[in-house]
């Protein structure tokens, strides 16, 4: 996921189905309806719809599809035509080194960005919705700003800042872009579970005397994981998949994105396929078992109230 | 919605008064991070983007000077690049809204009744996020390559001339963008459109309105917070986009975008002072046609 993803991402939250709540229904007012009205009028346009929605799913799916068929092509040097079926791809990703090194990279900075920016961000989050305090509108202002800056100008800003800096490019570097951006979208994943928090919990706390680490620790932090659980999985997904300001903050050190764009000019290995495949069924298998145990546990809940 | 998210008034007229002390320690470390990383870049952009070549005439190096000529040279120079970010921007936001709302409008508000068909439908809208961007640009460019079965087919049927391309024509760039920003549209169209209360649209067609009547007067009315962010969410990464545009993905020679002339100054050609106030142009232009959208459609809570 691009940082871009994660804007539309954040979008979406707030919305029962994105928070694990069920969706009000609006049940339609049965009675007066007009014996000829519109419910007969528009059966085309009853099975309109979903014939539509049902293509237009698939026409998002078809490059997902390619990449992963391609993953099984028995290609020589570049990824382009179908060659014949095989498991050598999937069972020897590392033959290729550069794909294997580049991704070893991402995950390594993936992981360090995604540390920093949670901890900095929920850090925010809480105090943005917990305590009062002056300057609040710049600070919200700037915590906005980063996301509706184009990537392009916030790779070359601090590309600018580390060449007047006389700072080398490396993997150092592409962690500080990697932390930048991913803060204000955990602050944003994070402040919707502050927000949800009942304050009594944390008074019942004090109340049996717990000492304020006690009661942040015991109380405030476990109720705080799932949000923070998302905005490290979205941290992660933004930095692993961005390029544009990768490029930019780089060097000579090479993530799996730029690993592709270098490599486009000349044909793309298939291993770069299986990593980008692996990828994206362990992400759809995370988002699926998330939403399992989210209706699993309204089942229980529901059973219990 | 994200423009929305930091704008939540009630939350902090409820935020009890406690130690402020507390709370520094807390904002501290995170917002002077954003000030070292994401204003001060922004600042040394700027400085950038008014210096002068070394007196020396090295390449790449450059002395700090107050040279605005540097943004006429730009303007001058990639006038078309700029011009024609925008208007892929505006075209492919354009396509996405249309792609997206129907299939937003089935999600959230025909499928109400099936949460659980709801959820997968919205794992399949976000589904291309979770694999490589550029890979599955790369997958267009093949899928949409002078061989592949999609052109044959529509040079067979002579609904393509013989000797034309997809790829490397604005066209292929202009539907790449499309593709790749459909979800950061659909999402928020969705958001809007699941809180939309259907009794309104019952409402209206009790009233005798036609129902495209009652879909152009009610219907969009109540979505456009989606609208306007969907429309933000799309247009401002596309009109920075470098990668749908650039030779080795869907563009060719005559598709450079603002982003491909910003990376080539500043990492080819080494010309920082161009590439920065490129930059600034088009900070500029997204902030000045944000906030002048923002006002038409009369949602004035986004920041």
């Amino acid at each position: 996921m691009t940082m871009q993803e994660g804007r539309a991402i954040a979008a979406a939250m707030g919305t029962p189905a994105a928070m694990g709540t069920p969706a009000a229904v609006n049940t339609p007012v049965s009675g007066g309806r007009k014996p000829n009205g519109p419910a007969r009028r528009f059966s085309l346009g009853r099975w309109l719809l979903p014939v539509y929605t049902a293509l237009a799913l698939v026409f998002l799916l078809i490059p997902i599809a390619y990449t992963f068929i391609f993953s099984f092509n028995d290609s020589i040097k570049s990824n382009i035509s179908w060659r014949g079926f095989t498991l050598n791809n999937w069972l020897n990703v590392c033959n290729a080194q550069d794909v294997c090194s580049a991704f070893g990279n991402s995950i390594l900075i993936g992981v360090t960005a995604t540390v920093i920016a949670t901890t900095l961000g929920t850090m925010i989050a809480i105090a943005l919705v917990r305590y009062r305090f002056r300057f609040r509108s710049s600070i919200s202002l700037l915590l906005f700003l980063p996301m509706a800056t184009p990537e392009v100008v916030l790779g070359a800003g601090l590309a600018a800042e580390f060449l007047g800096a006389g700072v080398e490019k490396g993997i150092g570097t592409i962690i500080i872009a990697h932390t930048m951006f991913c803060i204000s979208f955990v602050v944003v994943t994070v402040k919707a579970r502050v927000s949800s928090l009942d304050p009594a919990l944390e008074e019942a706390g004090r109340d049996l005397y717990g000492s304020p680490a006690q009661v942040f620790w015991r109380i405030t932090f476990p109720l705080l994981l799932p949000g923070i659980v998302a905005a490290a999985l979205l941290s992660f997904a933004l930095s692993f998949d961005d390029f544009i300001i990768t490029n930019f903050n780089s060097g000579s050190a090479t993530t799996f994105p730029k690993f592709v764009y270098i490599a486009a000019s000349r044909g793309i290995p298939a291993e770069a396929n299986v990593i980008a495949s692996a990828v994206f069924l362990i992400a759809i298998a995370l988002v699926v078992s998330q939403q399992v145990s989210a209706a699993a546990r309204r089942k229980r809940l529901a059973r219990v109230g | 919605m994200a423009f929305s998210a930091f704008a939540s008034g009630t939350v902090q007229e409820q935020a009890p008064r406690r130690k402020s002390r507390i709370a520094l320690l807390l904002l501290l470390p995170g917002i002077l991070y954003l000030v070292l990383f994401f204003l001060v870049p922004l600042v040394s952009l700027l400085i950038t983007s008014l210096q002068a070549p070394s007196a020396l005439g090295d390449i790449g190096v450059y002395e700090t000077a107050f040279q605005w000529q540097n943004y006429v040279v730009s303007i001058t120079q990639y006038g078309d690049q700029i011009l024609r970010s925008f208007l892929y921007a505006v075209l492919a936001t354009v396509f996405a809204l249309i792609f997206s709302y129907p299939l937003a409008y089935f999600i959230g508000v025909k499928a109400r009744n099936w949460p659980l068909l709801q959820n997968l439908m919205l794992v399949l809208v976000i589904a291309p996020f979770f694999i490589s961007f550029l890979l599955r640009t790369l997958a267009w460019k093949s899928l949409l390559s002078d061989e592949s079965a999609f052109v044959t087919g529509l040079k067979a049927l002579s609904l393509l001339a013989p000797d034309a391309h997809i790829t490397g024509t604005p066209v292929a760039v202009v539907f790449g963008l499309t593709y790749n920003f459909i979800p950061f549209m659909t999402l928020p169209l969705y958001a809007a459109l699941e809180r939309l209360d259907t009794r309104y649209l019952e409402a209206g067609s009790d009233l005798y309105a036609h129902p495209f009547t009652v879909f152009r007067t009610v219907t969009i009315p109540l979505s456009m917070p989606g609208i306007v962010s969907g429309v933000l969410l799309t247009f401002i990464p596309a009109a920075g986009d470098y990668v749908n545009a650039s030779r080795e993905f869907l563009g060719g020679t005559g598709t450079a975008m603002i982003g491909n002339v910003i990376e080539s100054n500043f990492l080819v050609q080494l010309n920082y002072p161009a590439a920065a106030s490129l930059s600034i142009i088009l900070m500029v232009v997204i902030l000045a046609i944000v906030t002048v959208y923002v006002r038409r459609s009369g949602t004035e809570d986004l920041l």
